[in-house]
């Protein structure tokens, strides 16, 4: 698999596409246990995103990751602007300058966008944070060099589905404690939705 | 001025207005910036807010940032990694009670290393 710019800039209106399809639902599930907002933050946040890639120029991958960071920081408003902003601002780092990436170079980018939710967040994986999606999608890549992408969706999606039964330990949700068991956790759904996006890209040849 | 300058950083708007309202009633000679609420007057924190709030506060003696939950505390994580300016610091504290005493600290004309300790053992 190679990434070039039009294929993340694809990335990104693909994840847009299924968080504006899915508003409201990951709304109703942070009202059950967050503040209700993360429909509302991820659709607004992921639309400016769109806004901005499909109206610059870009010479490399690194460049639109970063446009994508700086929007979601500012955009968002909610926990999920700090986190999946320093995400995208960490994979920028990691791939600098660079025109495309392959899978070992996507790997490394998103190991640095874990390392990096970890500390804004200071949470680990069980904590019932989009972290639980995040490690398990980074040991995926770690382990082969060629990327399957039906294989990506359904770690990601099994990795998501695992925060239902988990008491969450950082976020709003931290403070219902046991309350907060036997129900999704929304960032991880949120990142779910983006790793099925970048499947669907990478299931088109990219 | 030349004292501590203190930015206030919560979801609502309404707390630090008020906050800052308690705190200047007192404290007449320190700096006091707001960074509440998002960019359209939302329930949440912005990053942007809280980098010009530090702007507004900054000078030499350096800037004491003050949260309160959830984002809050990540988004003044990333003003201070963003802020060109040097000497900004987050204070563990509670958000009304130690930016109170950190501003009566400030107020008397003590470093920013003895302000953030004052406040933090609210």
């Amino acid at each position: 698999m190679e990434l070039q710019v039009a294929d993340v800039i694809q990335w990104m209106e693909k994840s847009n596409d299924s968080i504006q399809a899915n508003k409201d639902y990951l709304s109703s599930l942070d009202r059950a246990i967050g503040d209700g907002d993360h429909g509302i933050n991820m659709a607004r946040g992921f639309q400016e995103v769109v806004s901005k890639l499909t109206t610059s120029d870009y010479q490399t991958v690194s460049d639109v990751l970063k446009d994508v960071s700086m929007t979601l920081l500012s955009k968002v408003g909610g926990a999920s602007g700090p986190l999946f902003g320093t995400a995208f601002l960490k994979m920028s780092t990691t791939v600098k300058g660079m025109e495309k990436v392959d899978a070992n170079q996507l790997g490394e980018a998103f190991q640095e966008a874990l390392n990096g939710i970890k500390l804004r967040g200071k949470a680990n994986k069980g904590d019932k944070t989009l972290v639980d999606v995040w490690e398990p999608v980074v040991e995926f890549f770690k382990s082969s060099d060629s990327i399957d992408a039906n294989a990506l969706a359904e770690v990601a999606k099994q990795a998501m589905e695992s925060t239902k039964e988990l008491e969450a330990r950082r976020g709003r949700a931290a403070y219902l404690k046991e309350r907060s068991i036997g129900h999704l956790d929304p960032g991880s759904v949120s990142s779910y939705y983006i790793f099925t996006a970048l499947s669907e890209v990478l299931q088109k040849g990219a | 001025m030349t004292n501590v300058g203190i930015v206030l950083i919560s979801h609502s708007a309404k707390v630090v207005e008020g906050i800052y309202d308690i705190i200047t009633q007192m404290v007449p000679n320190v700096k006091v910036e707001l960074a509440g609420g998002t960019d359209d007057g939302e329930i949440g924190t912005s990053v942007e807010k809280i980098l010009q709030a530090i702007d507004r506060t900054h000078h030499e003696k350096g800037v004491l940032l003050f949260y309160d939950i959830g984002s809050a505390l990540m988004n003044a994580e990333l003003a201070v990694e963003m802020t060109e300016h040097e000497n900004v610091a987050i204070a563990e504290a509670p958000l009304l009670e130690g930016a109170f005493v950190a501003a009566v600290e400030s107020g008397m004309g003590k470093t920013l290393e003895e302000v953030k300790e004052a406040a933090e053992s609210v």
